[in-house]
């Protein structure tokens, strides 16, 4: 199964800046589908980005992050070729995570 | 910044005092706790209701550097990026991103450990035309910058 | 690595042909499109792509390995960047979506109807596995010149075929595709209609499907947008796969023939 996240992690002048586009419906719970019947919430409420195992950001988030929610943080005292996670989980108890290493 | 207060210092015996301290600073820096999902916040419907449940009104503050697009094509995708000017907001812990006009304006929450750059970005859904907040929260303090963004309705192709 | 090499140089020219491109364009949603960067979520789509065409099925069980999109059977890299083009197993000029199609009934044993019952996405789904294929395959072509064939009688005749659809009036309108594609610096709202009839403005369209489109969620087709484009006209259903889409879309790539692609893009 191929993974849910994309992430990329690059050394810029005094810190790593991390990018990651995840893939997730982020549906609020509010729309239709073809029936009429509701499409029940289905979104990620919780982000981690971990450094060498370390959380450098957490994040909580609202079914109004878009759908394949991308992420964007900095943090220093990244070095080369560590390695840098994502992981998240959403309200129906789903999870994904992905790595990469620092470039 | 270590957490050390929760020790609870009350009528200790000044050596007990010293022993826990000196095993606190010989334990292996302590893992950053981050404070718990602002579920009360993600639940308001409204913008006062949003900044009563963080905590208050935060006062306008341009330590915030606040990018979102003038217009954006679509509003199910908005770019959204926040710096903060440490030289004018030092220590800051959190970055709330709030829709003004959405059903429920908190959109986002991000908690950083000292060594994290206050810095987020990210893409949220804006129902209609209204203002964005990036607020800021440094030391129980909170503080805001506003944009507006214009959300286009489509025509046909593109 | 080559495939590297290639992919690098064809980065720095679509930005500097990008650049030349979109200076004649509103900048409107300049800052909006720059705020978005390359970050564009077809990666995942592309992933699935590759993964259904090495994947068997139907009553076969075959994988799609062997299809022939025109390079050969198995070959992708730079196969979308040429198409539509003649094929004789068929007899006749195919454009990507047709051409999978076929492949699907004949290496898979799946029925016409099986592989056109659903041709494209619907309202609130996820994507079909016909739409992960193009996205795939037209990545494995980015940053190639488009270079529809136009050596054979039928390719040539499937051009002209386009071009008169192109400007033919019907429908309860009176539309044609040049009503609303023939000239510069026209609008619909804030889109921009791009001039079709022109190398930039066909290289601008063809080169960018198929693309993410925000508003749904999913990857998109070329083919999918020229079918949307006859709904809006109020025209009968462009048919996936059909003469009159693969004529269309000849059109287009051969009045963009040159500039590279760069799809999947990403668009509102």
């Amino acid at each position: 199964m191929a993974s849910r996240i994309r992430i990329r992690a690059q050394l810029k002048d005094d810190y790593c800046e991390v990018k990651a586009l995840m893939r997730h419906p982020m549906e609020t719970g509010m729309r239709k589908d073809q029936s009429g019947a509701a499409i029940p919430a289905n979104f990620i409420e919780d982000v981690q980005v971990l450094h060498n195992d370390v959380v450098v950001v957490q994040a909580y988030w609202g079914a109004a992050v878009s759908a394949n929610p991308f992420l964007g943080v900095r943090f220093k005292g990244g070095a080369q070729g560590d390695i840098v996670k994502v992981v998240w989980r959403d309200n129906q108890g789903d999870s994904g995570s992905g790595e990469t290493t620092i470039r | 910044m270590g957490n050390l207060d929760p020790l609870g210092l009350t009528r200790r015996s000044f050596v007990a005092v010293s022993s826990a301290l000196f095993v606190v600073a010989a334990l292996p820096q302590k893992i950053w706790a981050a404070a718990l999902r602002p579920e009360t916040a993600f639940q308001a419907t409204t913008l006062e209701a949003t900044f009563e449940a963080l905590g208050g009104a935060p006062t306008v503050s341009d330590g915030i550097v606040f990018s979102t697009p003038d217009i954006a094509e679509n509003g199910a995708v908005v770019p959204v990026r926040i710096e903060i000017d440490t030289s004018v907001l030092s220590d800051v812990s959190k970055i709330y991103v709030i829709v003004e006009k959405n059903p429920n304006p908190l959109a986002a929450v991000f908690q950083v450990p000292p060594n994290t750059q206050p810095y987020a970005e990210t893409r949220v859904k804006v129902a209609q035309t209204g203002n964005l907040y990036a607020v800021a929260e440094a030391n129980g303090q909170l503080y805001m910058m506003q944009r507006e963004t214009k959300v286009t309705l489509g025509g046909c192709g593109g | 690595m080559h495939k590297g090499f290639i992919r690098g140089i064809s980065v720095v020219l679509i930005g500097l042909w990008s650049a030349m491109l979109f200076s004649e364009t509103d900048g409107v949603f300049d800052e909006y499109r720059a705020m978005l960067g390359d970050d564009n979520p077809a990666i995942f789509v592309i992933f699935d792509g590759e993964e259904i065409w090495f994947t068997p099925a139907g009553p076969k069980s075959a994988s799609l390995e062997q299809c022939d999109l025109g390079l050969g059977p198995g070959v992708v890299e730079g196969a979308y960047a040429q198409l539509p083009r003649y094929f004789a197993d068929v007899d006749r000029v195919q454009d990507v979506e047709a051409r999978l199609e076929h492949c699907m009934t004949q290496l898979q044993g799946l029925t016409p109807a099986e592989v056109h019952g659903k041709p494209y996405s619907l309202r609130g789904d996820l994507g079909t596995e016909l739409e992960a294929l193009v996205a795939w395959i037209a990545d494995q072509s980015s940053g190639l010149a488009i270079a529809p064939m136009q050596a054979h009688a039928k390719e040539r005749a499937t051009y002209e075929l386009g071009e008169r659809l192109f400007y033919y009036r019907a429908g309860p309108h009176d539309f044609s595709c040049a009503t609303c594609h023939e000239q510069a610096g026209r609008r619909i709202r804030l889109q921009t209609l791009p001039n079709l009839t022109t190398h930039q403005g066909a290289a601008e369209a063809y080169s960018s499907w198929p693309a993410y489109r925000i508003s749904q969620g999913i990857v998109r087709t070329m083919g999918w947008r020229m079918r949307d484009c006859m709904r809006q006209q109020r025209m009968p259903e462009l048919i996936m796969g059909s003469e009159a889409t693969v004529a269309l879309q000849t059109y287009l790539a051969v009045n963009g023939a040159g500039a590279p692609m760069a799809a999947p893009g990403l668009k509102r």
